[in-house]
This record gives structure tokens, sequence and C-alpha cells, in this order.
């Protein structure tokens, strides 16, 4: 028996941005918040290295340097006006995560410790500046406990292992989700005035990934089929240093605190790459300066990976060479126990997986993928837009990484995420229940299930199959080889192929459980249908872009071209189809010029 | 290497009604995750067999369960620590719902009896962050790391046996408020705990310790927390 519940505001995913939504939204409505995964199980607490914000806690730093930092890192894809609000409003989030309880690592005079971080500089001297709030390398993890603690403070209602497989409208207008409750299989529909989702990424397309597997960008192809763009879907982060084979990320603070990569030759090649901020230049370029080592033969043992190395004596003698100080104008000088208590988890991942000790040897790492910048379109008010005259879609919400704001452009800053997150979470949870107060329920339509259950059930009527891991594999791979770090027209036009053949086979895909209990057999299944959308969307955005712009870069057009490119993409889903659109970007003080690092 | 995988299995749905397992001889590699084995059985060979899993590297808490007999996360043991022979259980004391999933509700209905949340409603009058020393922040900083797997209260032999009993989990929780400098509810916590079902139910059996895959003092956190009570409060 399907159930029906009625709420103002349904938030979909319970990671930074679903709680901080959660948290706002239910000041002002009656809220619920829905996850696939218990909450604390949530993405956002993979995140390591900090939440960027121009504090000045240790030198001086200021929000419009960290502005045109994410502008420049973005390769000016990013929309200005919204990066000047996101940037504006980090010191603010940052001091109300502290009075939530954060407990962000500390200065000696027990303000909240910054590090340095990949593209962040003081941009008077060009040099890295000290901008990224953590809590040593968890700060991902303690962003989300003190989110859900402040949710269970303030009787946020929760409905844990509830996984939405659709988003319901009426005449245009979201009024609520369809989800199966993992326990009993049971199909659920929520009735409500706002939906947020806030569902996380897709890097599950990819072979290589730092992470989770939930990751399987379920808001953005529910979306889709409910015939609503996606935004920006080509650009994808590749973070330079994931650990040999797994993915597992190693947080950029690494760096930040002094480590290098180094190549076969034992050189510190970042230096040929990014002159001034050498190790510290944003990720696109950091992961594609690896893959060029590589490709000329410079990897370790000439093999498909790179060193990063935090051994103190290494730390030291490039701090040395770089005449790095700390802000009092002392040498900076770091010791293994020093190092060990600001990346605690980075020493324990390593000695897990690889079994090495990072004080005392350099990891082996490669570039894994990590981040979608595209995503839902939205405003800055976290309102999803339907098409490129950014006309709302009444009672639709989406923040986080699930969304395109676009905050992030063609690249994404170290620390904008967790940034990101708590900035539009915070701004869709208001406006959502702010829309709740002035909107009525609009009426679900008769058997509002239909569609998810069509979906389910044409799972379970088959038997003997494809597999769900045989074409995940096949998506990743190919994913992998022809829509990763570099790309061609050639590689790109064979993914898009591929895809379409994969998604034909999908059409045949079967499980072995039946069941109705913790079916995850089942929704693994349904999962991968999304990530085969995403990943087809994904290919023919990427295809259609002859430039290389941020993490989009393409061998045959190695230039970014801003006179016919400086644009960003829709993309609409239509069986097998995909139809693009352009939109323009906002260019509000920083006009496009090279981009230097 | 050949690895002989022995998996507890359990679905009244499906009726297997009774406890019993299944056997399967597994190619791996020595660094393989428990994880991987149990992705590779579920993919290529029994699509039925459930577990929860979500980040695969220890971070999350979603795969806690009995590996020979230890309670591990699946995505943090490796083929070359737990050997060839693997015997893969639910984790003890909540009740079992389908193979490795348990009913977590009693293990979060317990983390929230101890109000998990800083309590302090004084805001800094330049709104800016409270200060605390890095020595103050260091004090609670061990049971900062807590991801709720449930590892260490599943181990717990008095957890087993005395349902009133609050668990490992929820003082480690309630520690790190306790003996944070910005916290003004110390006593109102050490005051559930000092009751029935608290701390001192505790009998320092280190289970819980060696149980933690992020590698907290939990025994230690918890003889902190008996200590506080004893003494009367918390000094930062």
């Amino acid at each position: 028996m399907t159930q029906t519940h009625q709420h103002e505001v349904i938030i979909v995913g319970a990671g930074g941005a679903g709680l901080m939504a959660a948290l706002y939204a239910s000041r002002g409505a009656d809220t619920a918040v829905l996850s696939k995964l218990y909450p604390t199980r949530s993405h956002t607490g993979a995140a390591q290295g900090g939440i960027g914000a121009a504090l000045g806690n240790l030198e001086p730093d200021k929000v419009e340097w960290h502005s045109f930092d994410t502008v420049k890192g973005s390769d000016y894809l990013g929309d200005q006006d919204a990066i000047d609000y996101m940037c504006a409003q980090a010191p603010e989030v940052v001091y109300e995560l502290e009075h939530m309880g954060l407990p962000f690592s500390r200065t000696r005079d027990g303000k909240i410790a910054q590090r340095r971080f990949g593209g962040h500089t003081n941009n008077e001297t060009k040099q890295p500046v000290l901008r990224s709030c953590y809590a040593a390398d968890r700060t991902g993890h303690m962003i989300l406990q003190t989110l859900y603690q402040n949710c269970i403070k303030n009787k946020v209602h929760f409905y844990d292992e509830f996984h939405v497989l659709d988003l319901l409208m009426n005449d245009g207008v979201a009024n609520g989700v369809v989800a199966v409750e993992l326990a009993t299989g049971e199909l659920h529909v929520f009735h409500a005035k706002s939906v947020v989702f806030a569902t996380g990424g897709h890097g599950r397309i990819w072979e290589l990934t730092s992470n989770a597997y939930a990751y399987t960008g379920d808001g953005v192809a529910i979306t889709l089929r409910r015939g609503l763009p996606a935004q920006d879907l080509e650009f994808f982060q590749f973070h330079p240093t994931g650990i040999l084979k797994l993915g597992i990320l190693i947080t950029e603070g690494v760096r930040g605190e002094g480590g290098v990569l180094i190549n076969g030759k034992g050189e510190r090649f970042m230096e040929r790459y990014a002159p001034t901020v050498k190790d510290l230049a944003s990720r696109d370029v950091v992961s594609r300066s690896i893959y060029l080592e590589i490709r000329d033969g410079n990897g370790i043992k000439g093999d498909r990976y790179v060193h990063l190395d935090m051994r103190p004596e290494v730390v030291n003698h490039y701090a040395e060479l770089d005449g790095r100080t700390l802000p009092d104008g002392t040498p900076y000088r770091v010791t293994g126990e020093q190092l060990l208590s600001k990346v605690p988890d980075i020493v324990d991942f390593c000695r897990t997986y690889l079994g090495i000790d990072p004080i005392k040897e350099p990891m082996p790492i490669q570039p894994t993928a990590h981040y979608a910048m595209g995503g839902i379109p939205t405003n800055v008010h976290g309102q999803a837009l339907s098409d490129a005259q950014g006309t709302i879609v009444p009672g639709l919400f989406a923040a986080g990484e699930v969304a395109c704001v676009s905050v992030h452009g063609a690249n994404r800053l170290g620390t904008n995420s967790l940034l990101d997150l708590v900035v539009f979470g915070k701004e869709a949870g208001k406006m959502a229940a702010e829309y709740a107060k002035s909107a009525d329920y609009k009426p679900l339509e008769n058997n509002p299930t239909d569609f998810t259950r069509q979906q389910l059930d044409r799972i379970l009527g088959k038997s003997g199959g494809e597999k769900v891991v045989t074409l995940g594999e096949e998506m990743k791979t190919k994913m992998m080889d022809d829509v990763g770090v570099f790309r061609t027209a050639e590689g790109m036009a064979s993914a898009i192929e591929k895809m379409r053949e994969l998604r034909e086979r999908y059409k045949n895909v079967s499980v072995d459980d039946h069941g109705k209990r913790f079916n995850t057999d089942l929704l693994n299944a349904w999962e991968l249908g999304c990530l085969l959308d995403v990943a087809l969307a994904t290919a023919v955005s990427a295809h259609a872009r002859p430039e290389s712009r941020g993490a989009h870069a393409r061998e045959d057009f190695p230039k970014r071209n801003d006179a016919e490119w400086l644009k960003h993409t829709l993309a609409w889903m239509d069986g097998d189809q995909v139809r693009l659109e352009y939109k323009p970007v906002t260019i509000t003080k920083y006009e496009p010029k090279e981009r230097v690092y | 290497m050949l690895v002989y995988l022995k998996i507890y299995r359990y679905n009244p749905e499906a009726g297997r009604n009774v406890p019993s397992f299944d056997t399967y001889n597994i190619e791996a590699e020595p660094t393989d995750r428990v994880l991987d084995l149990l992705e590779e059985i579920k993919g290529h060979i029994d699509g039925t067999v459930s577990f929860r899993r979500s980040c695969a590297h220890g971070v999350c808490g979603s795969d806690a369960m009995r590996i020979n007999g230890r309670n591990m996360l699946a995505c943090k043991a490796l083929v070359k620590d737990v050997g060839t022979e693997i015997t893969i259980e639910p984790i003890l004391g909540l009740p079992v719902l389908k193979d490795m999933i348990v009913d977590m509700e009693p293990f979060f209905n317990s983390y929230k009896s101890l109000m998990p949340f800083l309590i302090n409603e004084d805001v800094p009058a330049d709104g800016k962050e409270r200060l605390q020393s890095p020595e103050q922040r260091e004090r609670f900083d061990d049971t900062t790391k807590c991801i709720l797997c449930a590892a260490c209260t599943t181990s717990c032999p008095v957890f087993w046996s005395d349902d009133q009993y609050v668990g490992p989990a929820t003082i480690v929780n309630a520690h790190r408020f306790i003996f944070d400098s910005r916290d003004q509810a110390a006593n109102k916590r050490l005051e559930i705990l000092a009751d029935h079902g608290g701390a001192f139910r505790c009998r320092t059996a280190f289970n819980c310790t060696e149980a933690c895959p992020r590698e907290i003092h939990v025994t230690q956190a918890i003889a902190e927390v008996k200590n506080a009570i004893t003494s009367g409060g918390v000094e930062h």
C-alpha cells in the first residue's frame, strides 16, 4: 500500500546542503528530510581540507580576493554576481557554523585556524593565502556532524533510508516526490509545496573516483526525466591527488601544509606549469600537469602515477627554496608530529590502504573524479530554472553539488564546495519555507507512483538479463578513457555512442533480488539508470564544446574561445536524444583574461 | 590468491528465517577491502547478499560488521590483515533485518538521548567566533572523530546484556560536548550519565577501544566521564 504524507517543505538528501536547508526551512514551515542514507553517512562527511572564507585570522585577506580567485578558478564561466554573493556570505556562515558548535582547529590566539589551498591567493602579492578554515583534515565530517546535531536540537523531521526515485509535478509546478522505504520496499508519496533537491553529485560515472557509492546522480537524472534541463555537465573536476588505483582523496591541504608533487625524475614539476603558486595551482591545472608528466614518461618508474611528498625534510627543503614564512615572518618549518596533527586522516588512509607512512615515504597518487561543477540550474536563491531565460520552476529548489548556480563555472576551487553547500543550502531552505507560506498544495495527479513503478517493474520483470556491474564497468571505463581529463572529438563521439548502447542494453537489465526488504540489488540497478542518463548528457554536452576551459580540456581545441563559448550549456533529455541550448555568463567586474598561476 | 568467505544470511521474507551461512571462494588481491569482496559477490554471484555501504574508505560509518568475530568497517579491513578465510556477520546486539543489515534505530535513539549538540546561546558581540585555545580544543579532539558506525557499542558485553545501557558511542558523543570549553550543559549531561544506564555500567572490557575504526580511545573517554561525575564536574 502506498502511503501518502504531507509536509510543506520536502528536502531530498541529508548532506551539508540538505541539513542546512532543513535548519532554515524548519524555522518557517513544516519540513521533512528524506535521505537514502542515514544523514551522517552523507558524502559531505568525506570532505577534508576546509571551507573557504576571507576571515584574515592569520594574515590579511579580503572578500574581493576570494571572489576574484573563484572567478579566475572558474575559468571565467562562473556567474560573478553569484560568486560575489557566496564569498561575501562566507565569513558570516563560517562564524555561524562555529556558533553551532563546529570544532574548528584553532590559532594560537584561539581563533579559527586557516590554511593555504589551491588557487586562493593574496591578489596583491599573488602568493597563496591562508583562507581555508579547517578542523584537522575532517572539516566535512565536522560540518556534517554539527549540522545533524543542530537538526536534532531543532527537532527536524527525518525519514532516514527513504530513497527518492521521482519528482512530482503538476502543470509545471513541483508538488512532491515518490520515495521507496528501504526497510519495507513500499513506495511513499510525499505531497509538498516546496521540494529541495540536495542529492549530491555523480562521480560514480567514472572508473577512478573519490566519490561514495551513493554518488549516482539521482537528482540530475530525476529532473532530466521530468523534462528539466541540466547545466554545464561537461565540467567535472578531477582532483589531482587520489590514492593510486583506489581514487581515495588526499586533501589539497597536504600541499597547503607544504607537500609537493614529484615526478619519476625527482623533479618538482609544478614549478614548470605554475611558476608563481606551483603546487597550489587550481585543480584542473594540476591534474592536467600530472597527466602530461605521465604522458612524457615522467611517471614514477615510468608508470601512470606521480608522488605527493609530505615528508618533513622535503616540505622544509622546498619551503626554504620558496622562502616561505609564517605570518610572524619566521621561516616556515614543520616536524612530522605537526604534520600528523594537521592531517591525521590522510596518514591513516595511507597506512591502511597503501601500507606506507606518509611522514616517512611519498604517496603514490593519480587524478581522481571528484566534483560536478554542473547540475540543476538555479539562481542565487536556490530556485530551479527551466530554461535559458531563467524562468523559475515554482516549488523546486536545489542546493549543493547537485545544483549549478553557477559559482564554480568550469573549475571549482578547493574549499568552495563546503562554502557553496552552506551558503546556498541556507538560502534554498529559507526560500523554500517562504514560498511554502504563500503557496497552496498543488493537487497530486492520479496515480503519482506510476512512473516510479514502471521503472522498478521493468527491472524486476526480467531475469537472466544484463548485469548491473557489467554495464556499470563498461560505462566507467569508457567515460574515464574518453570523457576524462583530456578529451577529443573522436573519443567523445565514441563515448556518446557507447552510452547510447549501454542505455539500450540497460532496458534488459535484471537483478537477483526480487524481494521488498532492503532490496539494494534493485536500487543499485535503478541508480545505474541515473548514472547512464547523466553520463550520456555529459558526453553530449562535452562533445558540443570545441574549446578548452577549466576542467574541459580538448586536445583538438587547446585554447579557450571567449568569443564564441563564454556561455553555459543547458541540456535536455528526450529518450536517447540530448538537446542543447546556451545561456550567457553573468560578468560584473572581472573581464575574462588569460589564466596564469 | 583464493579467499574463502563465509557470509551470514538471514531474510525471513525469502524464507531464510533461521540464520545460516553461505560460502564463496573468490579470487582476491591482498590489498582488497572486505567490502570489495562483498561487492564482487553481490555484483557477480548473488545479488541478494545485503549490506550497507557508501564512502568505502572509513569515514561514513555505514559498513560496520563482524569480520572473523571482530567488529570492523568492511571498507577498512584488508584481505592481507584478516586472512584468506573470512567469516562475515552482522554486528551484535541490534536486531538483524536482513543479512548484515541491522536496525540502527535503537543506536541513534540512544545517541540522541544525551543532547548531542552544543548548548551555548551566548554569541560574541562582534558576531565572530568564540575563542578557544588550541589546548582547550585538543581536550576533546579524539571524540570529535566519531562516525556513529556502532562498532564500539555493539562490541560491548554490557550493551549485549543490558538494554538500559546507553553504550560507548553515546558516551563518546557526550564526552565531545562535556569537555568542549564552549559548552554550558556539561553538568546536565553528567547527571544523565551518572544515572542507571550511564557511564558506570561500563566494566572496562576495552572491546570498544579495539573495535573503533577511528582509533578513538573510547574506554579512556568513558573513564574521563566517570571521573568528571565523581569529582563533580569539569574545569576548562
